[in-house]
């Protein structure tokens, strides 16, 4: 009894050591926390509460490159949890309503209209059409998305699923949760989905 | 006159060709960055430098450096922005650094600014009050920063982190570049933090590696065809955290000052072209 006593004390005092540890790395992150929330100012839509960062963030920015699979996993899970489609069940839009979206920048800058609607600048970071020679790509080409993979309704709920909040399917992916983080309307993604599915739209084309 | 209409001519002419070449070289190479794109756009870049306007905001700033001003009626010629006081030329390129008056580390804006109060007397938030200006109402701290920074081309940056105050900028700015937040996730890792990355056609150093952070760096402040002016480092840090969708950073503040120091120390040994040109 005296021995299970002795043991589980020295366990309490490792697990405290351990956490003391855990406490001496946090210290850095902590200050530069706080020294960078007293150096930004709130401005017009861009409040300083921005700054403070949910679990996913947190994550990301603690292992920006590689990070162990365990929390890439749980990453990918609690935002799979908040994934949310559209109640009417219909996940296909209007692809030239997508098109739109996809080439406006505009929203959620302190030097935007919160009234206006934001875009989804797709064209920033991904190829989507052959017109459109203007295109990043910190994103992978979507050019022939629809074409390669079918319109079929597991492919549609992946797509509106991907664009709603990717980091369900892939742990600190640079790409926005846009359905996850109110940048675009449920409405908005459903366009956007038809964009890169529908057989007529110029991604497929 | 006809050095603005010269330059405006070389510029339309650089930029139609440049065109064109993107054009071509997009359609024989679909979405890979071809070399003959990265090729064209140094052309361009190097026919900007030929008449740079960023001379005039030079200019502007050594006159404004020199001449007595302020409720103490002195002129910049004491003030010490890092090589001791009145030494302009090489001081840029030890930049942030500690220093002993104020207690802190500072780059070359917030010193300017201390100037601006302990030798010319102003309150300090009039002397933080105009950091970028318009073609309306020109910033003679952007003109100083022109004047100050011309004064180190051809130099070499070596910044040194040896204060404790300098260690801590330096660490503070390196979390505050792997910080993701915002309604977009977005840091300044997302855009610079990888090789070869672009937004749309505008190509994005990564500052996590050695000889891109230094091209990066060296090159600011520069003078920004598409707005009109000189931008400081100031300004740059400051636009990014826009389109970051991040609130508004202070100018001069803390956070500015250490991510500063963590961008220049990683572009040690660069050779500093700035005041440049750029699109």
């Amino acid at each position: 009894m005296k021995i299970i006593h002795f043991t589980s004390l020295s366990v309490a005092a490792f697990t405290a050591s351990i956490q003391l540890c855990a406490a001496a790395d946090a210290i850095k992150p902590t200050q530069a926390e706080f020294v960078m929330k007293a150096s930004f100012m709130d401005r017009g839509q861009a409040k300083v509460d921005r700054l403070n960062q949910d679990e996913t963030q947190r994550l990301c920015s603690q292992y920006p490159e590689k990070r162990p699979p365990e929390v890439a996993r749980r990453i990918e899970a609690l935002n799979m949890k908040l994934m949310k489609y559209p109640a009417d069940g219909k996940l296909l839009g209007d692809w030239k309503e997508g098109e739109k979206i996809a080439q406006s920048g505009v929203g959620k800058q302190f030097s935007d209209n919160p009234a206006l609607p934001a875009g989804g600048n797709c064209y920033a970071c991904h190829q989507l059409t052959k017109v459109e020679i203007s295109f990043g790509n910190i994103g992978p080409s979507l050019y022939n998305y629809g074409k390669l993979r079918g319109n079929t309704e597991p492919i549609q709920k992946y797509t509106y699923g991907k664009i709603y909040n990717a980091e369900a399917y892939s742990a600190c992916t640079n790409m926005p949760r846009f359905g996850h983080s109110g940048i675009l309307t449920e409405e908005q993604i459903k366009h956007v989905t038809a964009l890169l599915l529908d057989p007529n739209s110029p991604v497929n084309n | 006159m006809q050095y603005f209409k010269r330059t405006i001519l070389a510029i339309s002419i650089v930029a139609a060709s440049l065109t064109g070449a993107l054009v071509a070289s997009t359609s024989s190479a679909q979405g890979s960055s071809g070399d003959a794109t990265i090729k064209e756009i140094e052309k361009y870049r190097q026919a900007l430098g030929d008449g740079n306007p960023a001379e005039l905001w030079e200019a502007r700033g050594e006159g404004i450096w020199k001449k007595p001003r302020g409720p103490k009626n002195a002129s910049f010629e004491q003030c010490d922005i890092g090589l001791g006081p009145g030494k302009v030329k090489g001081a840029y390129a030890v930049l942030p650094k500690y220093f002993a008056d104020t207690d802190k580390v500072e780059d070359l804006e917030s010193r300017l600014v201390t100037c601006m109060v302990i030798l010319q007397g102003y309150k300090y938030e009039d002397a933080k009050k105009s950091p970028f200006g318009s073609p309306e109402r020109k910033s003679d701290i952007e003109a100083l920063v022109a004047y100050v920074t011309s004064e180190s081309r051809g130099m070499k940056m070596n910044v040194t982190i040896n204060h404790p105050k300098e260690k801590e900028a330096f660490e503070i700015g390196k979390t505050m570049f792997f910080h993701r937040g915002g309604p977009h996730d977005f840091g300044c890792v997302t855009c610079h933090g990888a090789d070869n990355q672009r937004i749309r056609l505008q190509d994005l150093p990564n500052l996590t590696k050695k000889e891109p952070a230094q091209r990066a760096y060296t090159s600011w402040p520069a003078y920004r065809v598409s707005q009109g002016e000189v931008r400081s480092f100031q300004w740059r840090l400051f636009d990014c955290f826009r389109q970051q969708r991040f609130p508004e950073l202070e100018f001069t503040s803390q956070g500015s000052i250490a991510l500063t120091t963590y961008l220049a120390k990683n572009a040690n040994g660069g050779v500093l072209t700035a005041p440049s040109i750029k699109r």
